[in-house]
C-alpha cells in the first residue's frame, strides 16, 4: 500500500509542475479575465462561448498553427539563452534587423529556388547572431549585463531599420511606403497545401498552411538534440543551473556565454523568416512587418520552461487567444480581454512554477535529511 | 624617531590634502566648467546657438523628468533588492489613470491617480517577487505585458462612451485632459527684466552659454518639474538619512543581517516596489500632460526601459539617475528642435574637442592606452564633422541609447548595483 502511495506520489511529483501548475494558472487567468469582465458589465460565459466558437472552423485552426509555427521559434530563440541564465531581450532587435537584410539582399539575387531560400535564411541568420554577439562581446570583456545592453541594442536596430529601409535598402520603383522588394517566387518557401490535399483533406478557399510550420518543427528537434544530446548542450545546461560546477569541470564561461547569445541571436534571426518568405501578406520588410516577436517569444520561453513540448503547447495557446478574441467586438465585448488573459495566464504561471520548484526542493531536503538521520542514529558513538 | 614622523605625517597630510582637491565637489565644479568650455568652443565654431540654447535646455530638462521619475522610482526598488524590469508596465498604468482621472479632475489628481496606477503594478510586482520568490526579472517582464493590456482595457471602458467619444476619446486615446500644470519662472534673472535672456541674446563664449543654461533650467518651470526635482532631492535624504532608508537599502545589500537585526526584508522590499510604482506612475502622469494633453496608448514609448538606463547610468544614485534621465532628455530636445542635424553635429564637435584633450592629458599623465583610444574617437568625430552634411534623422534618434551603452561599456566596471538585488529573500536566509 506504502509503495502504491509511494509511486503515486512520485507520478505527481513529476507531473505537478508539468501539467499541474499550466492547468492551475490557465483557471487563474480565466477567474482574472472573467472578474474583469463581469466588472465591466459583460457576461464572462457569453465571452468564453463566443470565443470558443471562433476556435471552431478549419481557417481559425490552420492560421492558429500559422502563428504558433512564428511564435515557437520565437520562444526556442529566447529559451536557449535562458537554459544558461542569460536573458536576450534582444531577440526583438535582432530578428528585424536580420529580417530586413535579408529581404534586401534576397530580393535583389537570383537563384535557383531551394539555393535562394537558404541564402535568404543564412544571411538573416547571420545579421542577427553578429547584432547578438555584441551583447555578448560586452558582456564578457566589460562585464555589461545582458539586460541593459539588449534593450539599448533594440532602440538602436530600431534606428538602424528605419534608417536602412528609407534610404539604401527602400525600393525606389514602389510607392510612397518604405519597405524593400519582393521576394521572387523562387525565394519563397512553399505552402504545405499541396501536401494537404495529397492526404485527403481539403481546406476551403484562401485557407493556406504555411511551410514555415515545417522549419519551426526542425528548430524544435534542433533545440532538443542540441540541449539534452550534447555535450555543448550538457555544459550549457550545468552553467545555467551551477556556473562554478560548470567552471571547475572545465566549461569555459566565456566561451559559452559568447556562443549561447550567438545561438540564441541565430535562432532568432529565423523568427523573421515566417512573414518575410512564407507569409503572402508580406514577401517584404515594411512598415507593416510585423513587431515585438522576440518579446512574445520571451512569454513563450517562460510559460514553456524552455522545454521543446512545453514551448509549443504555450505557442499554440497564444496563438489561440489572439484569434479567439479577435472579433469578440463585434458582439460588443471587449477584444483587449486577450491580452488580459495572456497577461495574468504568464503572471500567474510563472508564480505557480516557483511554489512548485519551491516544494519540491523543500521536499528533497526533507527527503535527504530523512535518508541521512537513521544512519547517523545507528552510528557507534 | 618622533620628528620623522612628524615629518612623514605631514608630508601624507599634504598629499591627502592634496588628492582631495581633485575630487567630490571641486572635480564636480571643475568638470562643469570644462564642459561648458567645450561646448561652447563647438558652439561658436559650429555656429549652432541651440547647442546651448535655454530653448534646448528647457525642453531637455521637461523631457527629462518623467525619465528621472522612472529612474528614481527604480531606484528605490532596486536599492531594497528588487530588480524593476516593470517600471515601463507602471508608467502605462500612470498614462491610463492620469488620462482618466486629468480628464475628469485636473492635473493634481491625475499626479494622485498615476501614482496609484503605478502602485497598483508595484504590487503585483512585489507579490511575484517578495512573496512568492520568482525571479525578477521575469515579474518585472510580466508586468510590462499586462500592464498594455490593462491600459486597453480600462481605456475601452472610459473612452469609448459617447461622452468621451464626442470629445475624440477611443480605445488608443482619451479625451483631452482639463487644465495644466502651472508654470513658474526665476523673477528678474529669467523673466520680466530677463537678465540671463539678455546675457544669452550676446553670443559671448562661456558667459553666454552659462547664461542659456541657467536660463532653460529656471523659465517657465512647469509645476511636474518642480516637483520631480524635490522628490529627487528628497529620495537622496530619505535613503541616506533616515533610519527608514537605512533599513531598505540594507534589504538590498545584506538582508540576512537586515533580518538579524529585526527588519522585516519582505517588508522593506514591498515599500520599495510601492514607492517605485508610485513615482514611475507619476512619470506615465508626466506623460499625459506633457506631450498631446491627452492619453495616447503607447505612449511611454519605452520610457521606462529608460529610467532603468539611466538608474544604471547613474550608478544607483539620486543625482547620477537624475543626470542620466538628462542626458537623453537633452539627447530627445536636441532631435525635437528646429535644424537638428547642425545641432547634433556641433555635438559631436564637441565630443571630438573633449576627447582630443582628454587624449592630451593622458599623455601628460603617460597613459598611453587611454590617450591612443580617445584620440582616435576624436578624430573621427572630427572627420564625421568635417565631411557629413546632413545627420539622418534616425541617427539622432539612436544617440541617447549609444550613449547609454557606451557609458555601461565604459564604466561596467566602476558601476556597483546592489549587492543582493534579483536574489530572492526568505526569511531565515543567511544572505
Amino acid at each position: 500500500m506504502s509503495r502504491v502511495l509511494a509511486t503515486a506520489k512520485r507520478i505527481m511529483a513529476r507531473l505537478g509542475p508539468n501539467v499541474l501548475a499550466p492547468v492551475i494558472a490557465g483557471a487563474v487567468a480565466i477567474a482574472v479575465s472573467s472578474v474583469a469582465l463581469l466588472l465591466s458589465g459583460y457576461s464572462p460565459t457569453e465571452a468564453f462561448t463566443a470565443m470558443w466558437k471562433v476556435l471552431d472552423s478549419t481557417e481559425s485552426v490552420v492560421g492558429i498553427i500559422n502563428q504558433a509555427g512564428w511564435y515557437y521559434v520565437a520562444g526556442v530563440a529566447v529559451a536557449i539563452g535562458f537554459k544558461m541564465g542569460l536573458f536576450n531581450i534582444g531577440a526583438d532587435g535582432q530578428y528585424r534587423l536580420g529580417a530586413l537584410f535579408a529581404a534586401y539582399f534576397g530580393a535583389k539575387a537570383d537563384l535557383p529556388a531551394v539555393l535562394h531560400v537558404l541564402y535568404i535564411v543564412l544571411i538573416a541568420v547571420v545579421v542577427a547572431a553578429a547584432w547578438a554577439a555584441i551583447a555578448g562581446i560586452l558582456k564578457v570583456t566589460r562585464g555589461v549585463n545582458e539586460v541593459i545592453s539588449t534593450i539599448m541594442l533594440n532602440y538602436i536596430a530600431t534606428g538602424l531599420t528605419a534608417w536602412l529601409l528609407n534610404t539604401y535598402f527602400r525600393n525606389r520603383t514602389g510607392g510612397l511606403t518604405a519597405e524593400t522588394k519582393l521576394i521572387p517566387e523562387s525565394g519563397r518557401i512553399p505552402s504545405l497545401n499541396a501536401l494537404v490535399e495529397a492526404l485527403g483533406f481539403h481546406f476551403g478557399r484562401g485557407v493556406v498552411l504555411q511551410g514555415y510550420v515545417v522549419l519551426a518543427i526542425f528548430v524544435g528537434v534542433g533545440y532538443y538534440v542540441l540541449l539534452f544530446r550534447s555535450r555543448y548542450g550538457f555544459e550549457l545546461r550545468v552553467t545555467g543551473v551551477n556556473p562554478s560546477a560548470a567552471k571547475a569541470s572545465g566549461v569555459n564561461p566565456k566561451r559559452m556565454i559568447l556562443i549561447t547569445i550567438m545561438l540564441s541571436g541565430a535562432v532568432a534571426g529565423l523568427i523573421g523568416m515566417g512573414p518575410l518568405l512564407s507569409d503572402s501578406q508580406y514577401y517584404k520588410y515594411g512598415d507593416q512587418f510585423p513587431l515585438s516577436l522576440g518579446f512574445t517569444g520571451l512569454s513563450l520561453a517562460l510559460l514553456g520552461r524552455n522545454n521543446p513540448v512545453g514551448i509549443a503547447l504555450a505557442a499554440i495557446v497564444w496563438a489561440a487567444i489572439e484569434r479567439a478574441t479577435q472579433p469578440l467586438s463585434i458582439i460588443g465585448i471587449p477584444q483587449e480581454i486577450g491580452i488580459i488573459l495572456q497577461g495574468s495566464f504568464l503572471l500567474s504561471a510563472v508564480i505557480v512554477f516557483e511554489v512548485f520548484s519551491r516544494r519540491a526542493q523543500e521536499q528533497a531536503i526533507r527527503d535527504a535529511a530523512a535518508r541521512a538521520a537513521p544512519r547517523t542514529m545507528g552510528a557507534p558513538a | 624617531v618622533s620628528l620623522e614622523n612628524t615629518g612623514t605625517t605631514v608630508a601624507s597630510t599634504e598629499l591627502v590634502a592634496r588628492r582631495k582637491w581633485f575630487e567630490g565637489r571641486n572635480l564636480v565644479v571643475l568638470l562643469a566648467v570644462f564642459g561648458l568650455a567645450v561646448m561652447s568652443s563647438a558652439r561658436v565654431i559650429a555656429d549652432a546657438d541651440r547647442l546651448t540654447s535655454s530653448g534646448t535646455i528647457g525642453l531637455g530638462l521637461r523631457l527629462a523628468i518623467p525619465i528621472a521619475l522612472a529612474g528614481i522610482g527604480g531606484l528605490y526598488a532596486e536599492r531594497s533588492g528588487t530588480v524593476n524590469i516593470g517600471l515601463e508596465g507602471m508608467m502605462v498604468m500612470g498614462t491610463i489613470m492620469a488620462g482618466y482621472f486629468g480628464w475628469q479632475y485636473g492635473p493634481v489628481a491625475a499626479l494622485i491617480a498615476g501614482a496609484f496606477g503605478g502602485i497598483l503594478a508595484g504590487l503585483l510586482l512585489g507579490m511575484a517577487t517578495a512573496t512568492f520568490g520568482v525571479n525578477h526579472i521575469v515579474a518585472g517582464f510580466a508586468i510590462n505585458i499586462i500592464a498594455p493590456g490593462v491600459a486597453r482595457f480600462l481605456a475601452n471602458q472610459w473612452f469609448t462612451t459617447p461622452e468621451a467619444s464626442a470629445l475624440g476619446g477611443s480605445v488608443s486615446n482619451g479625451p483631452p485632459v482639463d487644465g495644466q500644470f502651472p508654470k513658474v519662472s526665476l523673477p528678474v534673472l529669467s523673466s520680466g527684466p530677463d537678465l540671463l535672456g539678455d546675457l544669452e541674446e550676446k553670443g559671448w563664449w562661456l558667459i553666454s552659454d552659462a547664461a542659456g543654461i541657467l536660463r532653460g533650467l529656471t523659465s517657465d518651470l512647469r509645476l511636474d518639474t518642480i516637483i520631480a526635482v524635490v522628490l529627487i532631492v528628497g529620495t537622496s535624504y530619505l535613503v541616506w538619512h533616515t533610519p527608514f532608508g537605512l533599513r531598505l537599502r540594507a534589504a538590498g545589500e545584506k538582508p540576512g543581517a537586515a533580518d538579524s537585526l529585526g527588519v522585516s526584508v519582505i517588508r522593506m522590499r514591498y515599500y520599495g516596489v510601492i514607492l517605485s510604482g508610485a513615482l514611475a506612475g507619476m512619470g506615465g502622469a508626466v506623460l499625459v500632460f506633457a506631450g498631446a494633453n491627452r492619453y495616447q496608448q503607447g505612449q511611454t514609448l519605452g520610457q521606462g526601459y529608460l529610467g532603468l538606463a539611466a538608474l544604471v547610468f547613474g550608478n544607483w544614485m539620486p543625482a547620477g539617475t537624475f543626470g542620466g534621465a538628462g542626458v537623453f532628455g537633452y539627447a530627445n530636445g536636441i532631435r525635437l528642435s528646429i535644424d537638428a542635424s547642425t545641432t547634433v553635429k556641433a555635438l559631436i564637435l564637441a565630443v571630438g574637442i573633449a576627447l582630443a584633450l582628454f587624449a592630451v592629458w593622458s599623455i601628460v599623465k603617460r597613459n598611453v592606452h587611454a590617450a591612443v583610444i580617445s584620440a582616435i574617437v576624436a578624430v573621427l568625430a572630427f572627420v564625421v564633422y568635417a565631411v557629413v552634411d546632413e545627420i539622418n534623422n534616425q541617427f539622432i534618434y539612436m544617440t541617447p541609447y549609444v550613449v547609454t551603452l557606451l557609458v555601461v561599456t565604459l564604466f561596467a566596471q566602476r558601476l556597483r548595483p546592489p549587492a543582493a538585488e534579483g536574489i530572492p529573500y526568505r526569511k531565515g536566509d543567511s544572505l
